[in-house]
């Protein structure tokens, strides 16, 4: 854990900004942000519907339309190259090949006319250049390691012939089937039973030690976080609130926002009929159409300082915080909360 | 499920109020694919289930999906009726009520849905949306006085009166479910079944409307069925848990009991899967692997009463139980 900081960057983004467009106004969905995923390394992203966390993902992989959607700047490079200039026949060699990636929605992502086999083959046909009968034998292998049961038989099925939890296992086969040194999940588990989700977790994690892949986990449950990631990063309205070794993060946050998130949750140390009501975070995020100049939390934060409302904080190193914590915040949440504490 | 009935016996000696629900050996069974070729099969979505709430009180029911906790929701309110069994609410058997006598009873129970995208009609001012009920149970005569009682009730979520002109598309997730609870209360029922009634919302609005279900309970009393899959929100806010698998209840007990001490196995696998957002507690757990070994036997389903208030399927208690 404590190395991932001294490993070779596998994927740098830089000043990331996205924005979509129709007739009269421009939604400014991702601004500006930059961070690095090194090899093996596991990085959790928590963040409300409409922090980008997800376009940021699907932008990088230029799987957003375009039009409405618009890359406004910045470079994504994965082992060196930028995703975002590469040529289309390039890219295509990434995306699936040594990037693999699962969304939610296991039912729209897997092709209903085709089976389930035919569409774990593809990828190792077209990325590995496996045969047809090599392919397969991999194919049911993998079937296998997600833990669908009888794989040589149900390997001609079609997804509707299989659970939601079953198929959400297929498109992990999916996309692990190249051994990517990138998995990116985006709500991967959010549709599961926890028990479920429990096994596909372990399985990730699994993979991870045996052949090193890093991942980007991207979910609003930061449970699973906790048990998955070495780093974690908190967005909000486009940017990066937050980010830090997951155990610091958690126990030290710096970001009001942050706060409010693990304050929102229920806290089940204390004993029954003596739990402090849940803290929940007034107001709603900004209108994306119109990103407020400062702090975009400020609106809704109590710690907020004048100058959080009128100019932007910097993500920076928090004073006082484990190396690699960083924080977007004008105001120092541990003195504020300290002060609090004694009124 | 006698088991059930003697411990409340034993304890109703001490002057224990009297249930606003009682649902008993409520089954709901589907026919599958029957005639040339198939032999007629039933589905049994839910089996046997017995429990009770009382007023103000507040029964978690969890498990996964396909379970039956929905389907024991829809069965209780009579929105989709048990094949067999009893459902006494405030003394009336629901079951035996015509289509007229439940729309009355209805007054008294509501439901607040999964999705509060789906259950808004678009096409209606929400004021509209909260004050029909009014209008249908003939609660308010004029229309000044139902604008009155919605604005009421608009301040009673947490939401500005003036909203009350606005159409669905205009509100957020959170606000949407607000008016979903709005209009369950408008016609002052005793009693709320919530299905999902957070699973659809982000983190930080899940808790507005948790809270907000807790502040009414308080100020009108009411007794809910909350049906969750999110077993920590499930321990903040339930006082008793009923974990239900494949359509049967196998544990009732109140929350601390349960989620402290839980004995069947499939609870403790369960409980073993929920993410805790504490890196280093999740470092340090083990998960459960699938249930096996239970006992098998004509009585293995009946609710034994392992300690107080915390009934268990004999299934789970080993051979010599």
């Amino acid at each position: 854990m404590t190395d991932i900081t001294s490993r070779p960057p596998l994927l740098e983004v830089r000043d990331l900004a996205v924005e979509f467009a129709d007739a009269d106004s421009v939604v400014h969905a991702v601004n500006g942000v930059s961070y690095t995923l090194r090899e093996g390394e596991t990085l959790g992203i928590v963040g409300e519907s409409g922090s980008g966390k997800s376009v940021h993902v699907l932008a990088m992989l230029r799987l957003i339309p375009m039009p409405p959607g618009r890359l406004a700047g910045g470079q994504v490079l994965f082992e060196g190259r930028d995703l975002l200039t590469l040529s289309d026949p390039e890219l295509r060699k990434i995306r699936g090949g040594s990037i693999g990636f699962v969304f939610q929605d296991p039912m729209s992502s897997l092709n209903p006319s085709m089976t389930v086999g035919r569409q774990i083959m593809e990828p190792l046909m077209l990325h590995l250049g496996m045969g047809a009968e090599a392919a397969r034998k991999r194919a049911i292998e993998l079937m296998d390691m997600v833990r669908l049961p009888d794989a040589a038989r149900r390997i001609d099925q079609y997804p509707h012939e299989f659970s939601g939890g079953q198929r959400q296992r297929i498109m992990i086969a999916i996309g692990l089937s190249c051994r990517p040194k990138l998995l990116i999940a985006d709500e991967a588990t959010t549709a599961l039973d926890v028990t479920v989700q429990a096994d596909v977790i372990e399985l990730v994690k699994e993979l991870k030690r045996e052949i090193g892949m890093a991942v980007i986990w991207i979910t609003h449950d930061l449970g699973v976080v906790a048990g998955i990631a070495d780093t974690v990063q908190v967005m909000y309205a486009g940017r990066v609130m937050e980010r830090g070794p997951v155990d610091d993060v958690f126990r030290d946050p710096r970001s009001a926002y942050t706060l409010g998130l693990l304050r929102s949750l229920p806290d089940l140390t204390a004993p029954a009929g003596q739990r402090r009501r849940l803290t929940q975070i007034d107001g709603a995020p900004p209108d994306m159409r119109f990103p407020p100049p400062g702090d975009p939390f400020a609106p809704r934060n109590r710690y907020a300082t004048p100058r959080c409302l009128t100019e932007r904080p910097p993500l920076e190193q928090a004073p006082g915080a484990a190396p690699g914590h960083l924080a977007a915040a004008w105001y120092d949440l541990p003195s504020v909360l300290a002060a609090e504490a004694l009124s | 499920m006698s088991q059930i009935e003697t411990g409340q016996t034993e304890n109703s000696a001490e002057k224990k109020p009297y249930p606003l629900i009682s649902v008993r050996n409520l089954s709901k069974h589907y026919a599958l694919r029957s005639g040339w070729g198939f032999k007629p099969s039933v589905f049994k979505a839910v089996e046997d289930v017995s429990f009770e709430i009382m007023p103000n009180e507040t029964l978690g029911l969890v498990g996964e999906s396909g379970s039956g906790k929905s389907t024991i929701g829809r069965a209780v309110t009579m929105l989709n009726p048990p094949t067999s069994g009893v459902v006494a609410f405030e003394g009336t058997d629901l079951t035996q009520q015509s289509e007229r006598q439940m729309r009355a009873m209805r007054k008294r129970m509501q439901m607040v849905f999964q999705d509060p995208y789906s259950a808004l009609n678009p096409r209606m001012t929400v004021g509209d949306f909260v004050a029909e009920p009014l209008l249908i149970h003939d609660i308010a005569k004029t229309a000044a006085e139902r604008k009155d009682i919605v604005a009421e009730l608009f301040r009673k979520v947490g939401l500005e009166p003036r909203y009350m002109a606005r159409f669905p598309h205009q509100f957020s997730g959170g606000q949407r479910q607000r008016i979903c609870i709005a209009r369950a209360i408008a016609v002052k029922p005793s009693f709320i079944v919530a299905d999902e009634p957070i699973a659809a919302l982000d983190v930080s609005i899940q808790a507005q409307v948790v809270n907000l279900l807790q502040d009414l309970q308080e100020e009108l009393g009411l007794a809910y069925l909350f049906i969750s899959h999110d077993l920590r929100m499930v321990r903040y806010l339930c006082h008793r848990v009923a974990v239900i698998w494949k359509g049967r209840i196998v544990e009732i007990a109140p929350s601390e009991l349960l989620y402290g001490n839980p004995l069947h196995p499939y609870t403790r696998r369960l409980l073993s899967a929920v993410p805790v957002p504490d890196p280093a507690i999740e470092r340090a757990r083990t998960r459960l692997p699938q249930v096996s070994g239970l006992t098998e036997g004509p009585d293995c389903h009946a609710l034994v009463e392992a300690e107080p208030g915390h009934y268990v399927a004999r299934e789970a208690l080993g051979g010599g139980a």
